[in-house]
């Protein structure tokens, strides 16, 4: 479904990513590893459209996406949800989602579908729908999150470090409702620092390491990774 | 509910003081100057679109002004043209010249978008001071027409160019609310916000943000189509950059991102000076300490503090009905109080 092959992207004369190839199937969890400024956020951002890529291909259902406009590969069916949990902090949770639906605009009723389902999926959101989203808790600014980008209805959803900053018990609950996001037809692209409970819901998994994929493999395959193990897992 | 009736009150209330005004006053200096700031309101609200709404300070919005004003000067004094249709091309020439000039300014951000088109208002102060043949320069342009009357309607006397302006005021606000009530304007909002967050739900930022540019100029050419037509004599001071800061002091004392913040620091800035008139330019010891402070302790002006003021009385009391209530039960949770929505507008 999403394929970068040879992927570069450069910040300036900083070479931020180096020719990285990755293959998400349809109806996967696929993960990526590595520490901090290892390069995940850019590969999404490329992804998305927001940067450039120096060199290489990205591949959307076969096609190159990587010369459209960010709100074009909305349209194709790719989103973001990005890290820090990134909101319109004034706008109401209700209004926060809609605005998440944009690119479905002229659809009242299938956007009014949509908004039932995240609803549904974060019960806690329909009970402060009316707030501001910027006086939310961190884990339910997350799920706001989440829930704006799936109102666009996406074929991939890119999620970028969902779990930092939450409690065990929420990142718990957090992974779970990924998993049935997937299992409900989304592909899911994940960034994680949290490899145990990443790889536990994903099929396949590639590590960053400034820059590079220096490890892949299958879930089972990285977890039992002895470097994988020391870098991530502390074991 | 209350809330809304409330509001609808309150503004029957101010059109209707607007509506009978004239007849309250016998004294034709303060309907001249009521009139002037009605004007200056409807630059204010284009600026504020653009400014307050989506993020980008525009400083070349009495450049604009000033091509709607002598826009129309040269198209009825030198070329003769029929007033209503002068009228209309104004606006559109306004646009073009806005649609052209957005397109190179919103390649910049923040400071040096400020900057930017703080060079472009000069540029066109420039142009119109320099040009002669077009503007007539220094000289400036006279005997530009009122506007021509429509069958029995006719626009000579000043209490009916006061009620025309005022219409068009109203057209103006009533057109702002409807924007900024729409998606588009929550569009708007969500770029001031965080431009590349608006580009990842698929919001095409460029596109929306030369729309509110254009828009922006649409008012401040409307708003200087009706002074040429109100002074009846232009002077390319009119399109100098204390202008904008005019306009930019009413809408940032009045409320900037806020509906009524126009109205209201426009006219308070307008009567206040009027009344410090004896103290001349002094008068700008005044304000601009006064601005300062403002500006530090109420970000979004006096309807700002005016929300702010509201939010925390109403919390006040569903707090001490809450505690009247529940005397004996649990103290309230954290989790039942409803968090304080600043409203957007
Ligand atoms: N806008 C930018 N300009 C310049 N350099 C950048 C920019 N954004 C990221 N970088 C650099 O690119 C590298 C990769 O950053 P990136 O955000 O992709 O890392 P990451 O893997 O997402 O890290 P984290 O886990 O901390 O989010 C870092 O060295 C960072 O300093
Ligand atoms: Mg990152």
């Amino acid at each position: 479904m999403l394929e970068l092959k040879g992927l570069s992207v450069s910040y300036g004369s900083f070479t931020a990513i180096e020719s990285i190839d990755v293959l998400v199937q349809k109806g996967e969890i696929v993960v990526l590893l590595g520490s901090n400024g290892a390069g995940k956020s850019t590969t999404f951002k490329a992804i998305s459209g927001l940067e450039k890529p120096r060199k290489g291909e990205i591949l959307f259902e076969g096609k190159s996406i990587d010369s459209r406009s960010p709100g074009r590969i909305v349209e194709s069916g790719i989103v973001q949800c990005a890290e820090g949990r990134k909101l319109f902090p004034k706008m109401s949770v209700s209004e926060n989602l809609i605005m998440g639906a944009y690119v479905h605009r002229k659809n009242k009723k299938a956007i009014k579908q949509s908004i039932k389902h995240v609803y549904e999926l974060f019960p806690i959101l329909y009970e402060k729908k009316e707030n501001a989203a910027g006086s939310l808790s961190g884990g339910q600014q997350q799920m706001l999150a989440i829930g704006r980008a799936l109102m666009a209805k996406p074929k991939l959803m890119l999620l970028d470090e969902p779990s930092i900053g939450l409690a065990p018990l929420i990142v718990e609950q957090m992974f779970e409702v990924i998993q049935q996001i997937n299992e409900e037809g989304t592909t899911i692209l994940l960034a994680e620092q949290n490899a145990n409970a990443a790889l536990g819901i994903a099929s396949k998994g590639y590590v960053f390491e400034s820059g590079s994929i220096v490890v892949q493999g299958t879930s089972e395959e990285l977890l039992s990774d002895d470097s994988v193990r020391k870098a991530y897992i502390g074991a | 509910m209350a809330a809304l009736l409330n509001r609808r009150t309150v503004i029957s209330g101010f059109i209707l003081l607007a509506l009978v005004f004239p007849f309250l006053t016998k004294n034709s200096y303060v309907l001249h100057i009521l009139t002037l700031a009605f004007i200056w309101m409807i630059a204010v609200y284009g600026l504020n679109l653009l400014a307050g709404y989506t993020g980008y300070l525009s400083l070349a919005h009495a450049g604009f002004f000033a091509i709607g004003a002598y826009s129309l000067g040269i198209l009825t004094v030198k070329v003769g043209m029929n007033y209503w249709l002068a009228f209309l091309s104004s606006l559109i020439i306004t646009c073009i010249l806005g649609l052209l000039i957005g397109l190179i300014a919103l390649r910049t951000k923040e400071h040096f978008f400020a900057i930017y088109t703080l060079c472009v208002g000069y540029i066109i102060y420039l142009v119109i001071d320099k040009w002669d043949g077009l503007t007539g320069g220094v000289r400036g342009l006279i005997g530009i027409p009122v506007p021509a009357g429509f069958g029995p309607l006719s626009f000579e006397k000043p209490l009916s160019q006061y009620y025309l302006i005022l219409f068009f005021l109203l057209l103006t606000v009533l057109m702002v609310y409807r924007i900024v009530h729409s998606l588009s304007g929550r569009t708007f909002i969500a770029i001031r916000n965080s431009e590349e967050l608006a580009k990842t739900l698929g919001i095409a930022t460029m596109k929306n943000k030369l729309m509110v540019f254009v828009l922006s100029t649409l008012f401040a050419g409307l708003a200087g189509v009706l002074y040429a037509s109100f002074i009846r004599f232009i002077g390319p001071d009119i399109g100098y950059i204390t202008i904008t800061f005019d306009l930019l002091m009413y809408l940032l004392v009045g409320g900037i991102g806020t509906l009524a913040g126009p109205i209201v620091g426009t006219l308070l800035i307008v009567w206040v000076s009027q009344s410090l008139q004896f103290l001349q330019d002094y008068r700008m010891l005044i304000f601009g300490p006064l601005l300062t402070l403002l500006i530090i302790f109420y970000p979004r002006g006096i309807i700002g503090a005016f929300y702010e003021w509201k939010i925390k009385r109403q919390e006040k009391k569903r707090m001490r009905a809450l505690i009247k209530n529940h005397k004996d039960a649990e103290f309230p949770t954290a989790n039942s109080v409803p968090d304080k929505k600043v409203k957007e507008g």
